[in-house]
């Protein structure tokens, strides 16, 4: 209130008091009539004070709850409204060979991607209808992968779909679309190494619950199988992102940060794609595999299995036809039988009971045996391949020949624990630890195993099977041609491997009598040059040994499903290596139903050569550097078409 | 007596809360339109501010019986212009409300809140039936105010001729309905509600079916509620300030300087903001409601309690459409949201709650 100043006013001022002081008197005892008296009103203004106070504390209860309760949803909310985030994926690392030639390669391409937020169902069927996408998938995917806020409905976009996207992403019309940058996996044709390399493919719910796969989300792209697959961590790249500040009509307004892409690492493997490509060549209309491996190290050079498939296929979203077709194929083009077969040996197991023997002095190199061309063993009789017999043999040629009643004998006479000692240490019923999925064990029966599997003794009649690598004896092509060159290396087996300068694991050492194995090989060196059982292995210039193998599949329950005409064929085998004397390349083929293990045998011979001929044309390159530079040829083996089997 | 309504008379508490208001309202106009096309929205309020406080001071300075036996005359020219405006009036959003006066386009609707409290405290002082409304009364009075209500309705503005109501009902209660009557009317008024509703456009069943459902189709008619409530919610406790309050600024708020100033305001001062907002409100209604206590007679008690009743159902319906706790009607928030007539018909408003106070010695 203003002080007044001059004396009127102030005597105003006071009679402004008194009035105030008088005035309730005033007012309801003279001025007005009863029933304009506002103090009536007294109670009911009282209750719109109430009311009022009740409206505020209500407003303010609603502010509470939205800013003070739980702010983060809303500011959450807020930030998904104003910023858009484009992934920029990352490539996956290239799968190179030993000479840095790609195998599996990156192309790049457009991808579509709907924002989760923003999809309406209505929108749906004219997207799916647009882009040759069946509806019914496109919302299983968007109901599948909740958890992503994006979802990448569509690889590989071709220019027309790129182009109707464009012209209708903006908010009038679908803007749940998205177009990024993408890569798509491009994997050699025609199946091509594309059991060792694998798939890769967008990870399934079974995957995402298993505490392996903890660092991957649905939807994410996963290596599948092979090498795609063990190296999934070393190959996937981290996915980068933009973050770009739009309005409400969706305009950029301003970059706020980009997270770069970091492009997962390439994978240098092994293989060397020379012989990788004479391996398929000549596996190509057979079924079985093909495995190169260095002896030295466990290098692994080739790997081939056949029938093949076309990873290509697999990369985008394979539609369920195609897998379903591909999974029931009889001829189980998805098998990698290099890792994952489990066959009998057949002959390809007698070096290692010839170790047996002689390391155990059951039998030395002059023990004969008489082969009439079977022998009688606990009332059965058993037949040698030979039906007119081998006649009197010893070691060294019932190696080279593979005389079945020779190591009936000397089966009989170690006894199945004594087998499975030295198999063992071979790695027969051993998974080699290769750096592949889903290795398979193989079987190395003996008593303990026999009691195991189905609680009852081992007869001494079965023994006599498994001595020539029948009965319950099983292998992958890896498992025994790991053996085998192992045995060729003096008695060393590392651990096979795909990638390039990883320090050796020496897997097992045995400390065989040198003399012993000089035996085994010597025989085996006999197979191929002696004119033994695979004599068509051999190379000028160059000592291959080997055993060949005829496998029995009637015994096996293995194929006994696959309902193929064929089918009780027996597999072919032939195990190779060479030099024989501290050999550099070991190889094995496996010919399924190949009737007889000849058939193998000229198999190894082109991946042996191929591979002597590049270390020859290398050294020649090396030598004549001086002279005037000349190209060298790309592939100096000569491609022998399908029959390079004779 | 012309010494009692001198200038320190005037309801200083009322105004310096008024003026806060004022303060807060052109700020936050001010730092809502920055760089869009109603840039020059905040100076225009202030010019709406200044001339709207020279309107209060005339209309304090008015004997307020004098305007009240004048009221029928008013009620006419009320609704006349409401025909006018329908008739000649411009079409904006696709619902004809403004109507061009020297340059001015004028809401009508706005200032025939003014005339209406005026009829209402007329009407109930004067009524014959000795000391309580008969069902007669009620009758005439619901006619007088539901005629220019069903104009306003036709505009299509259905937001302002609701705020009709709360002056007809604050009138009816301060002079005292039987508890009978009141039973019978709630009753009516609960089965008439579901009737009403198949009176509505479509787009206002829209906006009553997503007040409910917000989420049923967040592009659509929930887009409001929902993206105010993320801005509400994005302020948090102490707000975002200009700079970060991306609800406001990157146009997810559905105009942020009228009907939604209160979310922009609130995603950039927070709640400590939101409450210092609406203590401000509490006490601009408190004081009017005072003023209603001490006026000498029961035409003053009316007005002051109409426009006591009107600014509290503005601020529960605006405030409670911010916080998706009212549907959305496009009423505005007085004295903070960008407009003239809106903000002039406030200040009138005051200024006869002024002019009841300035006469409560008068005898």
């Amino acid at each position: 209130m203003r002080i007044p100043s001059g004396g009127n006013r102030r005597a105003t001022a006071v009679a402004l008091l008194k009035s105030e002081h008088r005035r309730d008197d005033r007012i309801v005892s003279q001025r007005f009539p009863r029933d304009d008296d506002p103090k009536e009103a007294a109670g009911k203004i009282a209750i719109f004070q109430y009311l009022t106070v009740l409206v505020f504390v209500f407003l303010v209860s609603g502010f509470w709850q939205l800013q003070v309760k739980n702010p983060e949803y809303y500011s959450e909310a807020a930030e998904r409204n104003r910023i858009k985030s484009t992934p920029l994926l990352a490539p996956r690392g290239k799968i190179l060979d030993r000479d840095n030639r790609v195998i599996v390669d990156n192309k790049a391409s457009y991808s579509l991607l709907l924002n989760r937020d923003q999809i309406k169902a209505e929108h749906l069927p004219a997207i799916a209808s647009s882009l040759q996408l069946d509806y019914g998938d496109l919302a299983a995917t968007i109901r599948r992968t909740t958890s992503r806020p994006q979802i990448i409905i569509k690889d590989e976009l071709t220019r027309d779909e790129i182009a109707w996207i464009e012209s209708h992403q903006d908010a009038s019309a679908y803007p749940e679309m998205q177009l990024i940058r993408s890569w798509r996996r491009q994997y050699p044709q025609d199946g091509f190494a594309a059991h060792v390399v694998g798939y890769v493919g967008e990870i399934g719910e079974a995957e995402l619950d298993s505490p392996q796969f903890i660092d991957y989300h649905q939807g994410d792209v996963i290596g599948k199988d092979g090498l795609e697959r063990q190296y999934d961590k070393t190959l996937r790249g981290v996915d980068g992102q933009q973050r770009v500040l739009v309005d409400n009509l969706g305009r950029e307004r301003q970059m706020e940060a980009t997270q770069e892409a970091v492009p997962g690492k390439d994978l240098k493997t092994t293989l060397d794609l020379d012989l990788q490509a004479v391996g398929e060549l000549a596996m190509e209309g057979k079924r079985g595999s093909v495995v190169a491996i260095d002896p030295r190290n466990g290098a692994v050079l080739a790997m081939v299995s056949a029938p093949s498939y076309d990873p290509n296929k697999f990369t985008g979203r394979i539609s369920r036809k195609d897998w379903s077709q591909m999974a029931n194929d009889p001829g189980k083009p998805l098998l990698n039988r290099a890792v994952q077969a489990q066959l009998a040996p057949g002959s390809t197991f007698k070096p290692i009971m010839a170790i047996a023997g002689l390391e155990t002095a059951t039998v030395d190199d002059q023990t004969t045996f008489f082969c009439p061309g079977g022998a009688s063993f606990y009332g059965h009789y058993f037949a040698c391949h030979l039906k007119h017999g081998h006649g009197a043999i010893q070691l060294h040629r019932a190696i080279s020949q593979s005389c079945d009643v020779y190591f009936y004998n000397v089966g009989n006479r170690l006894g199945i624990d004594r087998i499975a000692y030295y198999a063992d240490l071979a790695g027969i019923g051993r998974k080699t630890g290769i750096d592949l999925p889903n290795e398979t064990q193989g079987t190395m029966p003996s008593t303990k195993w026999k009691l195991r599997v189905s609680r009852q003794k081992w007869y001494a009649g079965e023994t006599i099977s498994v001595a020539i690598g029948q009965g319950a004896v099983t292998v992958s092509p890896l498992q025994i041609l790991s053996a085998l060159s192992g045995l060729g290396a003096g008695g060393k087996w590392f651990k096979p491997h795909l990638i390039l300068g990883e320090t050796p694991v020496l897997l097992r050492q045995a400390h065989f009598k040198p003399e012993n194995l000089q035996q085994v090989i010597s025989g085996m060196y006999g197979v191929v040059n002696e004119w033994g059982t695979g004599h068509a292995a051999q190379l000028p210039n160059v000592k291959v040994a080997g055993k060949t193998g005829t496998a029995q599949v009637a015994a096996t329950e293995k194929t006994k499903g696959a309902k193929l005409h064929s089918a009780l064929a027996n597999n072919a085998w032939f195990v190779g290596f060479a030099p024989s004397e501290n050999p550099e390349i070991a190889v094995v083929a496996l010919f399924e139903n190949g009737e007889e293990s000849y058939n193998a045998v000229p198999i190894v011979r082109d991946v042996l050569k191929a591979y002597f001929d590049k270390k020859e044309r290398e050294r020649n390159h090396i030598t004549r550097i001086e002279k005037p530079f000349r190209a060298p040829e790309l592939l100096a083996w000569a491609p022998v078409p399908g029959g390079a089997t004779q | 007596m012309a010494v009692h309504r001198s200038i320190r008379d005037l309801d200083w508490m009322l105004l310096g809360v008024t003026l806060a208001l004022c303060a807060l309202g052109v700020l936050q106009i001010y730092s809502a339109t920055l760089s869009t096309k109603w840039e020059d929205a905040w100076w225009k309020q202030i010019i709406w501010v200044v001339s709207g406080l020279g309107m209060m001071w005339l209309a304090s300075n008015i004997d307020y019986h004098v305007l009240l036996g004048r009221v029928m005359y008013f009620y006419l020219a009320a609704v006349g212009l409401l025909i006018t405006t329908a008739v000649a009036g411009n079409k904006v959003f696709g619902s004809t409300r403004w109507i061009r006066v020297a340059g001015f386009t004028l809401q009508t609707s706005e200032f025939v809140k003014i005339v209406l409290i005026l009829l209402v405290a007329k009407y109930l002082t004067e009524f014959k039936s000795g000391g309580v409304l008969s069902w007669k009364d009620l009758a005439k009075l619901g006619g007088l105010v539901g005629f220019p209500m069903l104009l306003v309705m036709k505009q299509p503005d259905l937001g302002t001729s609701l705020t009709y109501i709360p002056i007809l009902i604050a009138g009816v209660l301060m002079s005292g309905l039987p508890w009978k009557y009141l039973a019978i009317i709630g009753t009516v008024l609960v089965v008439s509600l579901p009737i009403g509703y198949h009176f509505l456009k479509p787009y206002q069943k829209d906006r009553l079916v997503s007040f409910v459902y917000p989420d049923r189709d967040p592009k659509g008619t929930g887009f409001q509620v929902i993206q105010s409530r993320i801005a509400v919610g994005n302020g948090g406790m102490w707000g975002r300030g200009t700079k970060d309050s991306s609800q406001t600024h990157l146009g997810f708020l559905p105009v942020p300087h009228t009907d939604f100033i209160f979310s922009s305001f609130a995603e950039e001062h927070g709640f400590v903001g939101v409450v210092i907002a609406l203590v401000l409100y509490f006490l601009l209604i408190m004081q009017v409601v005072q003023n209603a206590q001490t006026s000498t007679d029961k035409a003053g008690l009316y007005i002051c309690m109409g426009v006591a009743a009107l600014l509290l159902f503005h601020v529960l319906v605006n405030v409670g459409m911010v916080v998706g706790k009212m549907p959305i009607t496009g009423i505005p928030l007085p004295l903070m949201s960008s407009g003239g007539s809106s903000t002039w018909s406030i200040f009138l408003m005051l200024g006869l709650v002024n002019g009841v106070r300035l006469r409560r010695f008068v005898n």
